[in-house]
């Protein structure tokens, strides 16, 4: 189902009710840092908190710059959480994080409007780094594309080890034992497939 | 697959994280400089008075130059690669070894005699120093694309540009054991052109193979 730009203009209207916009944004960041701190050293719980509340401010950030194409911001979306989780990495824990999150959303927002030829399309400033962290929006519309299904036309040496170990939950000793790859293989194809995936979801524009 | 599926499915089970930059561009720069130096040994072959020449101040003033120029570009070149950071004064590191070598070679083209002076700047090898310091300079500029390629840059020109010149200095590091110049305009005309290749090369390549 794909929400016409009308509904999500009035989902739109009631996510801003929701937002508060006077609200303090520095208390935002050490929330957030600590979560993923706690994530990136391998607590699940914690990392997916990060990413729903992260995902919740993309969503209000993308959203306001998107507001000409709002039938894209979901898709967006995701290609952020991706980004993000992909990139992990380079995130230093000395560094702020309002500023890698702004970073990685404007970079994806820019791209984005790169390959539709619409750079004009944006509605607000691309460089307000604190205001990503003072919006949220916790309403998701339908995405345009459907990761599952781009997920179906990855290798199998990429698929297999993404749906047993992430979508699944076996353990990399599991997936090892069922598909024949060695446990390395595994771990590997998770890591290149997700890539794999962000560079699937970054061309099928 | 909605977005909060999308999540779930990331936070299962988190892999360990990646390598960090700092482990990537220590292999980058470690296998990059071995293959030049293997280039240079193979095709070129170390300066035969190398034993004379390093008694000599000028020798290490080349040295230290490109040595400078690529611990600045190693700087920006990290910086680069990871969102969000701030490139600062980190340009200006970049900017006092050129500063400081032109001053010399203005030094010392200002207490040449009148006819010496296109030698000074000419040497004996001007035509072939740019070039073969941007030959030296591929393997470490395939292997720093390939690093950052495994982070995340978000300015990919500029990017691009600071990994070409972080290979074309370190390629001329290497290229000094070749070198016979010394003079001071010299390094600062050719050594600084020859740098200046791989970059203007990384700044066009960057937008295209550092996309994520």
């Amino acid at each position: 189902m794909k929400v016409s730009s009308q509904t999500a203009a009035v989902s739109l209207h009631q996510a801003e009710r929701v937002t508060d916009p006077v609200a303090p944004t520095n208390n935002k960041e050490p929330r957030l840092r600590e979560l993923l701190v706690r994530g990136l050293a391998g607590e699940a719980a914690a990392y997916q908190a990060f990413l729903k509340e992260l995902s919740a401010h993309l969503r209000g950030f993308l959203r306001k710059r998107l507001a000409r194409l709002p039938d894209d911001v979901e898709d967006l979306v995701q290609e952020s959480l991706l980004a993000v989780h992909n990139q992990r990495h380079t995130y230093d824990a000395g560094q702020p994080l309002t500023a890698w999150v702004h970073a990685i959303a404007r970079y994806k927002l820019v791209d984005f409007l790169r390959r539709r030829g619409s750079r004009d399309a944006v509605t607000g400033s691309l460089d307000d780094v604190d205001e990503i962290l003072a919006v949220a929006s916790y309403e998701a519309i339908e995405a345009r594309r459907d990761i599952g299904r781009l997920l179906a036309e990855l290798p199998d040496r990429h698929r297999l080890p993404i749906v047993h170990v992430k979508l699944e939950g076996l353990s990399v000793v599991e997936a090892a034992r069922l598909t024949g790859m060695s446990e390395s293989a595994v771990k590997v194809g998770v890591h290149r497939g997700l890539k794999a995936l962000a560079a699937k979801l970054r061309e099928g524009r | 697959m909605n977005t909060e599926q999308l999540i779930a499915m990331l936070a299962t089970q988190p892999e360990t994280a990646p390598d960090s930059a700092r482990r990537r561009f220590a292999i980058a720069i470690g296998l990059g400089a071995l293959g030049a130096a293997l280039l240079m040994a193979i095709f070129l072959g170390v300066r035969h008075d190398l034993a004379a020449a390093v008694r000599l101040p000028a020798f290490w003033g080349k040295v230290v130059f490109a040595a400078c120029l690529a611990a600045g570009s190693l700087l920006v070149t990290v910086r680069l690669s990871r969102p969000g950071v701030r490139l600062a004064w980190a340009l200006g590191a970049l900017a006092v070894p050129v500063a400081a070598v032109w001053l010399f070679a203005a030094i010392a083209l200002a207490h040449a005699a009148p006819g010496e002076r296109v030698e000074l700047m000419l040497g004996q090898t001007w035509r072939s120093c740019p070039l073969l310091i941007a030959m030296l300079s591929a393997p470490v500029f395939v292997a720093v694309l390939w690093a950052m390629q495994g982070l995340a840059p978000t300015r990919l020109r500029l990017a691009g540009a600071a990994a070409g010149l972080l290979a074309g200095t370190t390629g001329a590091l290497v290229y000094t054991l070749h070198c016979p110049e010394l003079a001071a305009p010299f390094v600062g005309t050719w050594y600084l052109l020859g740098m200046l290749i791989p970059a203007l090369a990384g700044a066009v390549a960057g937008p295209r193979v550092l996309r994520w």
